[in-house]
Order: structure tokens, then C-alpha cells, then sequence
């Protein structure tokens, strides 16, 4: 029983001091902009491992998915609760915000694994490297395209969501977007969690091994790679829904290029694929060593790279290869391993 | 009505003709073996009934049901199971997942227990090493793993295709006593076999097969007896 209670309760914790000590301002900005990456990166990381990690296919653009999300949640928060020169005035009260800017982030998400079905139609008829070639075109067709639209900015950017945040603080001065974060960060473990764990989550790992097996056992191969592909842009989406509402309240294309689908990827490789655990602990570490190489600024990139050939030359499995840590740890086991694991062996 | 009936099938890869007008019947309760050499067509007959090939001519019924209308992951539902050609294991998964797999297509949690344990009965092996990863099982136990796990769809008629490639001569009698064993509760079995020597011993009925066609049918008995079978496929003289 309290062995059960145990994970809510350090989630609750970890809640408690994140947003508690950022409202208290024992957290000073800096800190609050790192948590608030943290986050990022764990929704990106654990979603991306979906289909690098668990589906064993290969997609290289989801930070174009990100941006997808972050535009169109951003389009939307500054047309109902900001002063635009595209848009107008406000069309909705602010106090409305709280509900209405999540709901904006996941009708990003929405946005995103729509664009990410129009991806997997055709990329999933054949296996192999076809998805990481178009998943890269993807890239630059989504940056692209936005680049040249000019009623959101085109290349100078889209912003306006400043003061989105600023309206919503104004009605009640909370730190709502790292709770936002928080919650979305720990939706999508617990999503994540439940859907490789379902039995259509054992097709997708199915498919990794041996897909005509799998389609010999009654997996809709077609039908499962679509669902996870869409799951997967959708909670990218969503974490570009939550950027884009980040400090400075600004995004532009050029921060969804290959390079942001790159750390993304780094981020799965370092922890390991098809680890949840490993990934969330990789977010975690990637960007804390990206604020900590800051000072080395442009030369950051030459560390970053020779690290992952480290990683790659002494752990090529990640960190915790495709373990989550209840393996590597048995006594946390009963905390959070795999279901079936603690269930006694009936020998 | 026959289990399973392929009228004049006709299947190619690319241009390749593979399937010459193939037709056979299996009658429920019975083990079918086709036989045959190397690119007779043995595989490619057991792929155009577990919907991974279409036939470009010719009916496959199921039961009087054409199942031409159906994809290969519909058909497990049919009641057909299909131990592939190299057993097709997921290498990565446990002994445990493996099974969980085969039992994809069924939500009956009760029945999937019962049939857990009957696989377990039908190889203890199985049981032993249950949460070890499957791609470190023996040849022989991944072959084991393979059956199982088509046999937790409880199918009604198991394709088998060459379940005794690669093994030592002691394991492949093993394998075929079990064929026997699952035959014997009640699943109808179309077996395909380079080792013609056992599939005779064990099927009821067999099938030869020469480049892409059906040039002799008979009990098994009738085959043994035959002499074009005991000079090509038993080596006797």
C-alpha cells in the first residue's frame, strides 16, 4: 500500500518544490527557465523513443512537429487573449486563459500528429530508412513553409505570447506554465507507460522484432506504426506548444531545425532506447550539461558530439539500454518495474 | 467441408510463377504435410494461406469461407496460426512476451491463462526459462517458442513450416512427437517438411510438390509405398 503511494507521492513532491519554491522565488528565473527546458525535453525525449526506440524506425524530424504545435497553440492563445496586429484585440477574457492555453497547447498537439499522419501514409508502405529520409525532408519543408509565411512572421518570428502569460499572471500570479510543463512532462510518461505496456504497445515492439511475425499473431502492422507515429507527433506538438509559450514568449523557424531534432535524438540514444526511465533521466542531464557547456557558447557543439561518440564507443546501448531503472535497481521494483515482473513467478 | 481447400491456386513473386495451380483439401483433425524440394513451392502455398501472399488465380477457403477478402493479421482471427519459415521469434522479448504475442489477437484472459498453461505442459522447457530473452534460446527451444507461441492464438488449423530446419536429429523426433501431441487435442495441422521421413511417419496425408505444382497426393502411407517418393524424397533405392 504505501509502497504504491510511493511514486505519486515523490511526483507530488517534486511538484511542490518545482512550482512551490518558483512561485516563492527560491528558485530564481534561471532555475525556473532550466526546470522549464527539463520538461521540454522530457516530453520530447520520451515521445521520440515511441518510435526510435520501441518501434525500432527511424524518424529525424521531430522538431518539426514541435513546431507545429508551437505555432499553431501560439496562433491561437494570442488570438483569444492578446493584442495583435494581425488579430486584433483579445476576443476572450483572460481569466479564460488558465482553462483555454492548455487547451490551445493540445490542440497543437492535434495539429502535429495530423501532420504526422500525413507523414506515415506514405512512409510507412515500405520499412527501413524511407521514414528517416522523408521524416528529414519533413524538417525542412515544415521550417521552410514557415519562413515563408508572412502573416506569422516568416523568418523574423512569431510573438505575442509574452503577453499571453502576462494577461494570465495578471488575473492570478502563479507559475501556470511550469505547472502546465510538470503535468505535461508527467502525462506523457504515464502515456507513454501505459501504451508500450498495453498489448497494442506489445505490437509495437513486435513489429521492431520481426514484422511479418507480428502480422502473423493478428497485429495490424499498418494500422499500429500509424497510431504510435501520431501519438508521438502529437506529444512533440504539444512540448512546441509549451515552448513557444516559454520565456520571452517568441519563437522563429529557425529554432526548429534539424540541430532541435537532433538534441532530441541525442537525447533518446543517450538513454537509451525503448527506456523511459533512462530517457527522462537523460533529459534531465542533457540539459543541465547544455546550460553548464553555455559559457563554451558555438564550441558547446564540439563537446556535445565528441560525448555522444563516447557514449557510442563505451555504452552503445545508452544509458540504460532498453532497462528501465526497476531492472537495474530490483528493490525499486515495487515502486515502478513492470507490472508483471513483481508478480510472483508461479513455478 | 474440408478445414481448408486451395482450388487452383495460382501465385507469383514479381514474375516469378511460384504456383502452378496448386489445389488440395485438409479435412479438420488432420495432419496435411506437403513435401518437396527446395523452391517447390512449399512456403510460398503456406503464405498464400496465411494472407502474406495473394493469390493472383485461384480460390483459398477456409471452412467454405473465401479468404481472399482478408489480410494476414484478419486471417489469425479466422482461426489459422503460422509458425514461420526460421520461427520468426521476436529476439528482444522474453519467453513471456513472445506468448503474450501470440495471444494478441485474443481478449478472453481466462482462456489465454489455461492455454499458458498447456504450452508450459507441452514444453516445460518454455516454463524453465519463461522471463529469459528469447534470441538466447537453443535452436531447438526457439523452435519450441515458435510453436507455442502460434499455438496461444488457439487456432483451429497451425501452418508449421519446416519446424525441424536446423536442429540435431535427437530434437527433431522431439519436435514431431509434440506436432503429434497438439494434433492429437484437436488442432488440425498442414505441415511443411524437407525431411520427408518424419512428416510421413506423423501426417495422415501428404502432398508432393515440384516446381510450383501438386504432382502426387495420398495417405501417407501411399506415399511411403511410393517408389517416384522413396527414390527422390527417402532416398531409397
Amino acid at each position: 500500500m504505501s509502497k504504491k503511494l510511493a511514486v505519486p507521492l515523490l511526483v507530488l513532491a517534486l511538484f511542490v518544490i518545482i512550482v512551490g519554491g518558483s512561485w516563492l522565488r527560491i528558485f530564481n528565473e534561471y532555475w525556473q527557465v532550466v526546470f522549464f527546458y527539463i520538461g521540454i525535453n522530457i516530453i520530447m525525449a520520451v515521445s521520440l523513443n515511441l518510435i526510435n526506440g520501441y518501434m525500432g524506425e527511424f524518424s529525424c524530424g521531430h522538431a518539426a512537429f514541435m513546431a507545429v504545435g508551437a505555432y499553431v497553440s501560439g496562433i491561437l492563445t494570442v488570438w483569444w487573449f492578446a493584442e495583435d496586429k494581425v488579430f486584433g484585440p483579445p476576443v476572450l477574457p483572460a481569466s479564460l486563459g488558465i482553462l483555454l492555453v492548455p487547451v490551445a497547447i493540445l490542440i497543437g498537439g492535434l495539429a502535429a500528429s495530423f501532420v504526422g499522419l500525413l507523414i506515415a501514409i506514405p512512409s510507412f508502405r515500405t520499412r527501413g530508412d524511407y521514414l528517416a529520409i522523408i521524416t528529414l525532408a519533413v524538417n525542412y519543408i515544415v521550417k521552410s513553409a514557415i519562413e515563408n509565411m508572412e502573416i506569422i512572421g516568416g523568418p523574423r518570428g512569431f510573438l505575442g505570447m509574452q503577453r499571453v502569460m502576462n494577461a494570465i499572471t495578471a488575473v492570478l500570479d502563479i507559475p501556470w506554465l511550469l505547472i502546465w510543463t510538470f503535468i505535461g512532462g508527467i502525462g506523457t510518461i504515464i502515456l507513454i507507460q501505459r501504451f508500450v505496456s498495453s498489448t497494442f504497445g506489445k505490437g509495437v515492439m513486435a513489429i521492431r522484432e520481426d514484422e511479418v511475425a507480428a502480422g502473423l499473431m493478428g497485429v495490424n502492422t499498418r494500422w499500429v506504426k500509424l497510431i504510435a507515429f501520431m501519438v508521438s507527433c502529437g506529444l512533440a506538438g504539444v512540448a512546441g506548444g509549451l515552448f513557444a509559450h516559454g520565456p520571452g514568449g517568441y519563437i522563429n523557424p529557425g529554432m526548429f531545425t534539424i540541430l532541435k531534432s537532433t538534441e532530441a535524438m541525442v537525447m533518446v540514444y543517450l538513454g537509451g532506447m525503448g527506456s523511459i526511465s533512462g530517457n527522462v533521466l537523460s533529459a534531465v542531464f542533457f540539459t543541465l550539461l547544455l546550460e553548464m557547456l553555455r559559457p563554451l557558447g558555438v564550441y558547446k557543439w564540439v563537446v556535445i558530439p565528441l560525448l555522444l561518440v563516447l557514449m557510442m564507443l563505451f555504452r552503445p546501448s545508452g544509458l540504460m539500454g532498453s532497462r528501465e531503472l526497476g531492472d537495474v535497481f530490483p528493490q525499486l521494483r515495487a515502486w515502478f518495474g513492470k507490472e508483471e515482473e513483481y508478480a510472483p513467478a508461479s513455478n | 467441408m474440408p478445414m481448408l481447400e486451395l482450388q487452383d491456386v495460382h501465385a507469383y513473386y514479381g514474375n516469378i510463377h511460384a504456383l502452378k495451380g496448386i489445389s488440395l483439401t485438409v479435412e479438420e483433425g488432420e495432419i496435411v504435410t506437403l513435401i518437396g524440394a527446395n523452391g517447390a513451392g512449399k512456403t510460398t502455398t503456406l503464405r498464400t494461406i496465411s494472407g502474406l501472399l495473394k493469390p493472383r488465380q485461384g480460390k483459398v477457403y477456409l471452412e467454405g469461407e473465401d479468404l481472399d477478402q482478408y489480410k494476414a493479421h484478419e486471417i489469425v482471427y479466422k482461426g489459422v496460426a503460422m509458425v514461420p519459415e526460421g520461427r520468426g521469434i521476436f529476439a528482444k522479448l522474453t519467453v513471456a512476451e513472445n506468448l503474450d504475442m501470440g495471444a494478441y489477437s485474443r481478449r478472453d484472459k481466462k482462456g489465454i491463462a489455461e492455454d499458458l498453461e498447456r504450452v508450459f505442459e507441452l514444453f516445460p522447457r518454455l516454463k524453465e526459462r519463461r522471463n529469459q530473452v528469447a534470441g538466447t534460446l537453443s535452436g531447438g527451444e526457439q523452435q519450441m517458442l515458435a510453436t507455442a507461441r502460434a499455438l496461444m492464438a488457439r487456432p483451429r488449423l497451425l501452418l508449421m513450416d519446416e519446424p525441424s530446419m536446423g536442429l540435431a536429429p535427437v530434437l527433431v523426433e522431439d519436435v514431431f512427437d509434440r506436432i503429434m501431441e497438439i494434433n492429437h487435442e484437436g488442432t488440425t495441422i498442414l505441415l511443411v517438411e524437407q525431411n520427408a521421413h518424419m512428416a510421413l511417419q506423423v501426417a495422415h496425408r501428404g502432398y508432393v510438390l515440384q516446381t510450383g505444382e501438386i504432382v502426387l497426393g495420398d495417405t501417407a502411407d501411399g506415399l511411403r509405398q511410393n517408389p517416384m517418393v522413396q527414390k527422390a524424397y527417402l532416398g531409397m533405392e
